[in-house]
């Protein structure tokens, strides 16, 4: 054990962009379950998560130490206690936020990141009513310029979008501010524009990034980064200009599927190894988003579940995807959108401390991702930015209740098949119970509007289309 | 107790929405008289007659829902009343009035005549009334299976069919029921035509409820008991045109006096016939310009656009499941029962609110489409309105045609890329053509001789309230 963890701190010092603080506390928290295991009084199996364990890495710009695991509000609860993810129009529930907030700041994480796009507009707001009840050096804040829509590109609006933000988060400085989803492609007058001539429109020609150098320069932006999915250009060309504009930081999307197999995930996208490497290569540290693909690698194919719960039979799934990233020692922090406490608490104990992935498991999740990207899955992470579809279709409900009955089993492929009536009564229902009869496949009319939106660059039509074809010929039993 | 089973099984039919027990029960729904008649089902009808003219009504006490369910309002009326029934005189001129009424509208083919036609109307009461609280229990049920990840209830919607078939199941509701919670068979004995007609049989039956004068103790006890208010026991006669043959009297004599003996009689019978047609007067208004869904400027994520509900188009001619072969095969058939309503799985099917077709069913496709694998309706028509149909049958069957709208289009309104039209089209009626004036657009063109009026189109269009393409009714159906 002890061997070990010098081992890996040599290793992360060679590494050199960021450091673990946490190894004696690992020794401390496995001898503890030990005396556990011993005594026997244990009369639930739910694991105490320590409050100062929590492993965190070191900014090595300002030297801060960041947790880990950050906290995203994305996915935000509402009134009807569902994720505002699916559920857009319901009305935020503060009080389980701020509850939600404290548990975490109380096991150390302190790391918060949002947008003025999250939650219809709504998750800053929240953020900030959460942050401001405790000290403002006990969190770090890190939100986006999130202007997407071309009626956003002056420099007027986009630095009205900034001042919002520090006005909903009700602070002075923002810690860590992002380029909004650099590579997006956007549609002006009909015509897409590429993701370079995006980004300069965005950025560049209205001298928004000249105004956002400024502000770190004034100290109200701490570090300055992007984040970014899509067009390889508008990274190559940012990187590239490291030494011009000194990125604090970076956030790519990484996980061990997207890592050798991101362009079958999306075909837009790039391999995390490579975008890891090259920034690892100039020493900018990494923020995580999509750890666990939209929820996608927290529950996998009833047998790739086996495959890692037979490794390890208590911890859940999604905590292999932590795990592997955090081994990964230029990840400054991995992003984890959490909506009910369940997914905090679970988060929170791998995450305090983290134990990281031996070689042997490192090899069994490439099995795993190798196994995953051959299932038909729509790689749909239920981000929401097609939403709303202006014909009022559930795009996002729509292919998580097909990849959900992927998951579990229950697609036909001929209706000879023995389970066909039971497999055609789960589809047919289970589809009605979530997404009203109006909002199904069936209504796509293919104008295509919501595809530019998609991060991950699904032909949303064209799978719809599909689903609905299977779905006719469940209905007319022709499969 | 073959009465219960009778009755309870009809009932359950009308609240089924599943469309299993009607492969069970859907016999109990051929047999009811004037659907029988209606459909031409001889055999049906003469078993009925037959049966009358052996034994009486037992007709009215058995199989008729609406003679059950008044049983059941006065045996319960029963218990919080003493005295209960006493002998009145035979209404004998209003009885046959009303039949002569009932017949002259049958033959018009007013779906006035419905109106009192019992099997009908209790079809009208429990679907109208008391199918949609049954279908809430349902989706309790179904919420409940959802929270344990069950799939044993599924979720049905509940929507106002139409208002005024509504109404006319509420009146029906409260006069017979208040009827019979205070004088029995009152609705039965007066106003039914189908009793009345079988009345006129059951006078002449060969079994008959006799009272012995010599064993008889003048005690009154089975005059005060029949519900029809049949019997007068100070001349220890019967009336057998209103005795629905329940043998409740012979139970309650003490004396034996009360016996169901041979007698002699003839039968008769009553059957309206065919005539001409009354057309559909609904010609209505053009379409309303729809106002469209507006493609809106995105700057949050997610949410939902609004979806404003479709609206129900001014049809020239409304639009008749398959099956039932042509407007005036329907309307000369329908009593307006309302079981194919209640079976529609589709949303399809809803009783018509026009003065000229009231209470008959008809299609529109505001909430779905008349799905190619479902023949629902046909399988429980009892009167021959809709006729049994096969899968395969329905697909040769030209039901309506679609029509296109052309400033209601979205390519047209909105420049937008649509066809769902034509993606969804069942039987490839529908073609995306350039529009002649400006080739960059395309919009749907139909070919009505391939069109079977199934409503896909219609209910998937992406224009509302008003859809830019709606489904016009065939007068008589056609077939490929």
């Amino acid at each position: 054990m002890s061997e070990k963890n010098i081992n890996r701190r040599d290793f992360l010092k060679l590494a050199g962009a960021a450091a673990a603080v946490t190894t004696v506390a690992m020794t401390g928290c496995s001898n503890a379950e030990t005396t556990e295991k011993v005594t026997g009084q244990k009369t639930t199996s739910k694991k105490e998560i320590p409050t100062d364990k929590m492993t965190y890495r070191i900014n090595p710009k300002t030297g801060e130490k960041v947790s880990l695991l950050g906290y995203g509000f994305m996915r935000l609860p509402t009134i009807n206690s569902r994720s505002a993810r699916e559920n857009a129009q319901e009305e935020l529930d503060q009080e389980t936020i701020n509850k939600l907030t404290d548990y975490a700041i109380e096991h150390g994480l302190n790391i918060f990141d949002t947008s003025p796009n999250y939650c219809q507009g709504r998750s800053e707001t929240a953020m900030g009513i959460a942050l401001s009840r405790h000290p403002r050096d006990k969190y770090l804040i890190s939100t986006k310029l999130s202007n997407f829509s071309p009626t956003q590109w002056s420099l007027e609006e986009s630095v009205k979008i900034y001042k919002n933000s520090l006005k909903y988060l009700q602070t002075d400085y923002i810690d860590y501010l992002h380029l909004h989803f650099v590579g997006a492609t956007a549609a002006v007058d009909d015509q897409r524009l590429s993701g370079m001539e995006t980004f300069r429109r965005r950025f560049i020609d209205n001298g928004l990034l000249d105004f956002l150098l400024k502000e770190r320069e004034a100290g109200r932006i701490k570090n300055l980064g992007f984040s970014f999915h899509g067009d390889i250009d508008v990274f190559e060309y940012l990187v590239d200009e490291h030494e011009k504009y000194h990125w604090d930081f970076v956030m790519i999307q990484m996980n061990y599927v997207d890592w050798k197999y991101a362009k079958k995930v999306n075909p837009m996208n790039t391999n995390a190894e490579y975008l890891y490497k090259r920034l690892t290569d100039k020493q900018i540290p990494i923020f995580v988003m999509e750890p666990i693909l939209g929820g996608r690698l927290a529950k996998l194919p009833v047998h790739l579940e086996k495959m890692l719960r037979e490794r390890i039979v208590e911890n859940s799934i999604a905590s292999w995807s932590f795990r592997w990233l955090g081994s990964h020692p230029n990840v400054l922090t991995i992003l984890s959108g959490m909506t009910y406490m369940e997914h905090l608490q679970d988060n929170l104990s791998t995450f305090c401390p983290l134990q990281e992935c031996s070689e042997d498991e490192f090899n069994l999740l490439q099995r795993v991702s190798d196994e995953f990207i051959n299932f038909p899955l729509v790689p749909c992470t239920q981000c929401q930015y097609c939403m709303p579809c202006p014909y009022g279709v559930d795009i996002p409900a729509s292919f998580t209740h097909y990849n959900k009955c992927v998951n579990e089993g229950y697609i036909s492929v001929s209706c000879q098949d023995k389970e066909f009536v039971e497999n055609r009564r789960r589809f047919l229902i289970g589809y009605d119970r979530v997404v009203e009869k109006k909002r199904q496949a069936a209504h796509c009319i293919g104008c295509g509007q919501c595809m530019p939106h998609c991060p991950q660059n699904i032909k949303i039509p064209e799978k719809l289309n599909d689903i609905n074809d299977y779905i006719e010929k469940l209905r007319q039993e022709k499969l | 107790m073959l009465a219960l089973v009778f009755w309870v099984g009809i009932t359950l039919m009308f609240l089924d929405f599943s469309g299993t027990l009607k492969c069970f029960l859907g016999w109990m729904a051929k047999i009811q008289f004037l659907p029988a008649i209606l459909a031409l089902n001889i055999g049906a009808v003469i078993f009925v007659a037959a049966l009358t003219f052996l034994f009486g009504r037992i007709y009215c006490s058995v199989i008729c829902p609406m003679g059950v369910y008044q049983d059941f309002v006065n045996r319960i009326a029963g218990k919080f009343k003493k005295r209960r029934f006493k002998f009145t005189p035979e209404k004998r001129k209003t009885r046959l009035i009303i039949l002569g009424v009932f017949v002259v509208l049958m033959v018009a083919f007013s779906p006035l005549a419905a109106l009192i036609a019992p099997y009908s109307a209790y079809g009208r009461m429990i679907s109208s009334i008391f199918q949609p609280l049954y279908i809430s229990v349902n989706n309790l049920l179904a919420k409940a299976a959802e929270h344990y990840d069950s799939y044993a209830f599924y979720g049905v919607e509940v929507w106002l069919k139409s208002g005024a078939t509504l109404g006319v199941a509420i009146v029906t509701f409260l006069i017979v029921t208040i009827w019979s919670w205070k004088s029995g068979r009152g609705y039965c004995n007066t106003v039914c035509p189908v009793g009345t007609v079988l009345g006129l049989l059951s006078t002449k039956s060969v079994f008959k409820i006799k009272i012995d004068a010599n064993k008889c103790v003048n005690c009154s006890l089975c005059e005060k008991n029949c519900k029809a208010e049949a019997i007068d026991f100070k001349a220890h006669t019967v009336d057998y045109s209103r005795c629905v043959s329940c043998m409740n009297c012979i139970g309650i004599c003490k004396k034996d006096a009360i016996s169901f003996t041979k007698n002699a009689a003839k039968p008769s019978s009553n059957e309206p016939t065919d005539s001409g047609l009354r057309k559909a007067l609904s010609t209505g208004a053009l379409l309303a310009v729809s106002s469209v869904v507006k493609a809106q400027e995105k700057t949050f994520d997610g949410g939902y656009a609004v979806i404003e509900d479709k609206k129900i188009p001014a049809r020239d001619c409304p639009v008749k499941p398959a099956g039932s072969r042509s407007l005036r095969n329907f309307s000369s058939h329908c009593t307006a029962c309302q079981l194919c309503v209640t079976q529609c799985p589709n949303n399809v099917l809803r009783p018509s609110s026009n003065l000229s077709t009231l209470m008959q069913p008809e299609m529109s496709f505001e909430l779905g489409y008349c799905r190619p694998e479902c023949t629902r309706c046909s399988e429980v028509c009892p009167a021959g309105a809709i006729e049994k149909i096969t899968k395969e049958e329905k697909t040769a069957i030209r039901a309506g045609h679609a029509v296109w709208i052309k400033q209601n289009c979205l390519p047209v309104s909105e420049g937008v890329k649509c066809g769902n039209c034509a993606r969804h089209c069942p039987s490839g009626a529908i073609t995306m053509v350039k529009l002649p004036e400006n080739p960059s657009v395309e919009v749907p063109a139909v070919n009505s001789e391939r069109c079977l009026g199934c409503g896909a189109c219609e209910n998937l269009c992406p224009s509302r309230p008003f859809s830019a393409i709606y489904v016009e009714g065939n007068e008589v159906h056609g077939e490929f």
